[in-house]
Formats: structure tokens, C-alpha cells, sequence
């Protein structure tokens, strides 16, 4: 975290920019899978094996303007009744700007009451992050998020 | 000892919906940082966040370093008996926590 | 005609000097504002919900601590000092004070520091420490949402102007005084930072930054190598008097302990 990193140091003056002009933030909303690169890729290809996540019934939470990549706070809530036959056996989360692309695989066991999981995730960068649920009937539904860090500046170590 | 803080309410109806929150004391060391002598810091991470319910698994998670400092986690019990709401956790080192709470179902 | 540019200069310097002098005298914010003001939404929701508030795990450690026995005297925090939700509540507000023993002028760290080493005949727990942390976190957050209350009259006076004094002092490559940032340009933008009035109120407090609690003099260090001067060592006289002065400033702020920050 210490010091600048160069290859960011345009996006930073151009993110100091915009902030100085008092811009608001987009909020983008993303088809996962196309916008990720390989290794996030591989990484969900693990999860899909083979199946094609269609948009929908999951709602992935996160600030899109996050105060610090240290610590953003994401949530996960997939639309389901959570019935014996019908409900999310898991969430998966990515994220592709990170050194790993695998954020976390929660499973979700049959006294979980809801289709639902929040925790607190490291962002190295600005980038998009993708959520997977797979359900009982092992089909898999997505959302994806753009999410900006901004860089703080006064950084200690 | 690590601290860990697990709030989940005492008692609830059947077919509740009960929230818990655990919030742990780890690092969560990424395995990418270098200490200030550029000797590379060891990944130390918890790896494995379990929590079961009356004996039966709620949330297994499986954690990466992309998880933040001092995991937090939250999800939902669905209150069925009074029971034993219990978690654990694993890290790279091979430290085994753990944590329990009862819940009253009337 | 040299002679009576030079005495031109001097006059204009001392005219500067007293403009100066008046602009040195005490002020405070106006409208006082917390840091947690200055947070974004999400960072001010975990510092007001002590089940997601990650400082909470210091406190809870420092709980556990008071009531430990250790050192040579087996004597524990709870030995002398009772419930700290009895004995404590409002004691971190009026830090930092003036030993009576020593005539030093101490911040809750230092005090504590005494208490293990003089009182309890125990090692003396290192700055920034996890120990030192959860016992200094825990006795302040004893104080949470108590005005902060500190003395700057008798012998606390000359504490009090050496930080006041330090509080306007320029330093570092950057030439940059406290007050630069924090009262002449606090609620601006610096980078994707919005500037604060520079209270010390949230401390000790969560960083995210940090991804752990830390001391306001953590903070402090921080700031001077900000502006490119060299920190002073931790638990230093002169980062103890800044804290005086923070501490007077603040007026009107509540202690927030462990509050989060970015």
C-alpha cells in the first residue's frame, strides 16, 4: 500500500480530477464472465463447469465508491424461497483486479434461513466484482458490479 | 488467544430467520506484503469458516486472502429446536477456534 | 538609500511578526466536527455498530486483560481499580493530564505503562502493542460518547503551550503546519481524501488503513511523515503535548472510542 504505484498514477490524477469537478459515479452494471480476464475465467470455470450463470435472482451489494480496498463491506442475497428442493446450495465471489480472483466459496447447509451472506473484502484496485449462486436444481444465476477504490492520500504502512 | 465476537439473539419462534454476526481478531496476512526489510510476509489466513446448528451445517466458508482484516461475517439460522449454534475456524497455521451459542426456539 | 530599504524590510518584518503572533492565538473550528463526519457512509455505519465494529475485538481483549493478575505484585488492573464501567467512565475524557507525582504529563498509554510497571511490578507493555492497544481501547471506550474534558490551566499550562506552539510550528519538506490542513482547509478534497479538522477524539481507533486499532500517536507519526518530517518516537514529550492541545480543540466532541476510520 505504501507509496504510488506508477501505472495507476494517470487513473489517480484522472480520478482527482473528477472528483474535483464533483462528478458522481456511474454505477455500472456488468455481463460477468465476458469482462473478466483468464484467470477469473478459470477460476469461475470451476464453479460453472460448463453451465452458462444467467443474470438475475442474485443481488450483489457493494459501495461503488469504497473509502478504502482494505476493507469494502459486499453483500450476497439471492432470490429463494430456501425450501428443501428449492433454494442456493452456494455463493461464489470474484473479483478480477485482485492477485487471486477467488474472493471467498460459501455453502450454504440446510438450516441456513436465507440466501444471504455479507462480509468485509479487499479490493486491490478499481474492478468489477462477480457473484455466482449455484441452486438445488444446479442451475447458476449472477451479478456483477463495477467497483471504484479510491486512493487515499495520506497512506500509511 | 485471538479475541472472536459472535452476536446471535438468545431465543426466537420457530421458523425464525435469525441473523448471526461473527466478527474475528486474524491478520488475514495475504502472503503478498513484504516486511519493512523486503523479506516476503508468510500467507496466514483463516481458511475455513464452519458454522453448525443442532449438529447440522448453516455456513461452511471457504476464505481467501481477499477476505479483509478481522473477517466478518453474516448470514441466517433458520430456527427450528433449541440447540447448540457453534462455529469454527481453521488458518494456514493450522489454529483451530471455536465458538458456541445457545438458542431457545419456543 | 540601502540603509533605508533594509530598515523598510525590518519594519515590514515585524509587522509580519505581530500579524503572525495574533494569528497564533488559540482557535478552534467552527463548527467543531467530528472525524466521522468526514467518512463515507458505510465507514461511519461500522463504527456505530459495535457488532461490526472490528475495534470492538481490541475492547473485548482489554476486558479480558483488566482483570488479569500479572507482574511480580500478581496484581490485576481490577485489584486497584474496581469495574471499569464504574471507575473508568470518564477518566479517558480528561487525558491527557498531569501526573501529580511527577509533574509529567501523561496520555492514557503512558498511564497505563505506569500502572504496569510501577504499580503492578509487570513488564511494561510496548507502544502500539496489542496489549497496550486493548487496555488503552477498553479504558476509553469507558468514556464513549462523554465530552471531551482536559485541563489546560495550571500545570498543565505550560504542556498546553508547547503543544499549541507545536500545533502551528511549520515542519518538513512540505512546510506544512497542523493547522494547514485542519483549519484552513478542512472539508476539502486532498486526493480522494475529504480533510478533517484533525480531532483525536476516534482514538484509539480502527484504521482500515491500518486493518488493525491504533494510537492517535500512530496517527500523529503518520501525519509528520505526511509532510515529510521526521516523526518523533513514540510516547515522545512533544507528541503528549499536541494531544493537550487536540484535546482543548475538540471541545464540544465526544470521546468515540474505538471509532473507525479510512
Amino acid at each position: 500500500m505504501r507509496g504510488l504505484d506508477q501505472q495507476s498514477l494517470l487513473g489517480r490524477r484522472a480520478l482527482l480530477a473528477g472528483a474535483a469537478a464533483g462528478l458522481a459515479w456511474p454505477v455500472l452494471r456488468v455481463r460477468p464472465v465476458a469482462a473478466t480476464p483468464a484467470s477469473a475465467k478459470a477460476a469461475m470455470d470451476e464453479i460453472l463447469k460448463g453451465r452458462e450463470p444467467t443474470p438475475g435472482r442474485v443481488k450483489l451489494d457493494i459501495p461503488v465508491l469504497a473509502d478504502n480496498g482494505n476493507s469494502v463491506p459486499m453483500s450476497v442475497r439471492v432470490a429463494s424461497p430456501m425450501t428443501a428442493s428449492d433454494r442456493v446450495r452456494s455463493i461464489h465471489v470474484f473479483a478480477d483486479g485482485n492477485p487471486l480472483p477467488v474472493v471467498g466459496h460459501f455453502h450454504l447447509g440446510p438450516r441456513a434461513a436465507k440466501a444471504e451472506i455479507a462480509t468485509r473484502i479487499r479490493l486491490a484496485t478499481t474492478q468489477t466484482v462477480v457473484a455466482l449462486a449455484v441452486m438445488a436444481d444446479r442451475s447458476v444465476w449472477s451479478d456483477a458490479l463495477r467497483v471504484e477504490i479510491v486512493l487515499s492520500a495520506c497512506l500509511d504502512d | 488467544m485471538a479475541q472472536a465476537l459472535v452476536k446471535i439473539q438468545a431465543q426466537a419462534k420457530r421458523g425464525e430467520a435469525v441473523e448471526v454476526r461473527a466478527l474475528i481478531q486474524h491478520p488475514m496476512e495475504t502472503g503478498f506484503r513484504r516486511d519493512d526489510m523486503g523479506k516476503p510476509i508468510a500467507r496466514d489466513i483463516i481458511r475455513e469458516f464452519v458454522c453448525t446448528y443442532a449438529g447440522e451445517e448453516v455456513l461452511r466458508a471457504e476464505l481467501q486472502p481477499a477476505i479483509a482484516a478481522n473477517p466478518f461475517l453474516v448470514f441466517h439460522v433458520l430456527a427450528t429446536e433449541s440447540g447448540e449454534v457453534a462455529f469454527r475456524w481453521t488458518d494456514d497455521k493450522g489454529v483451530v477456534q471455536s465458538e458456541s451459542a445457545r438458542l431457545t426456539v419456543s | 538609500m540601502l540603509y533605508r530599504q533594509r530598515l523598510a524590510w525590518g519594519a515590514l518584518a515585524l509587522l509580519l511578526a505581530a500579524t503572525v503572533g495574533v494569528a497564533q492565538e488559540p482557535i478552534r473550528p467552527d463548527p467543531v466536527r467530528s472525524g466521522r463526519d468526514f467518512q463515507a457512509p458505510e465507514t461511519r455505519a461500522m463504527q456505530d455498530d459495535d457488532g461490526a465494529n472490528p475495534g470492538m475485538l481490541w475492547v473485548a481483549r482489554g476486558r479480558a486483560l483488566w482483570d488479569e493478575a500479572v507482574g511480580a505484585a500478581r496484581r490485576s488492573c481490577a485489584s486497584c481499580h474496581g469495574r471499569a464501567d464504574e471507575t473508568m467512565r470518564g477518566v479517558a475524557a480528561q487525558y491527557p493530564r498531569v501526573d501529580p507525582s511527577s509533574g509529567r504529563l501523561l496520555n492514557l498509554e503512558l498511564r497505563i505503562q505506569q500502572c504496569r510497571g510501577e504499580r503492578q511490578d509487570a513488564p511494561v507493555p510496548r507502544f502500539e502493542s496489542d496489549e497496550l492497544l486493548a487496555l488503552t481501547a477498553y479504558v476509553a471506550h469507558q468514556s464513549r460518547g462523554m465530552p471531551v474534558a482536559v485541563s489546560v490551566d495550571g500545570a498543565a499550562r505550560p504542556f498546553f503551550d508547547a503543544g499549541r506552539a507545536a500545533y502551528f510550528q511549520r515542519i518538513g519538506q512540505l512546510n506544512l503546519a497542523c493547522t494547514h490542513c485542519h483549519d484552513a482547509n478542512w472539508g476539502r478534497m486532498l486526493r480522494g481524501d475529504r480533510l478533517s479538522q484533525g480531532h483525536g477524539n476516534a482514538y484509539p481507533a480502527y484504521r482500515l488503513d491500518w486493518q488493525a486499532v491504533g494510537s492517535l500517536q500512530r496517527r500523529l507519526r503518520f501525519c509528520n511523515t505526511g509532510v515529510r518530517a521526521e516523526p518523533h518516537p513514540f510516547g515522545a514529550a512533544e507528541y503528549v503535548a499536541l494531544e493537550l492541545y487536540l484535546a482543548w480543540r475538540a471541545k464540544g466532541l465526544t470521546v468515540e472510542s474505538p471509532a473507525v476510520r479510512r
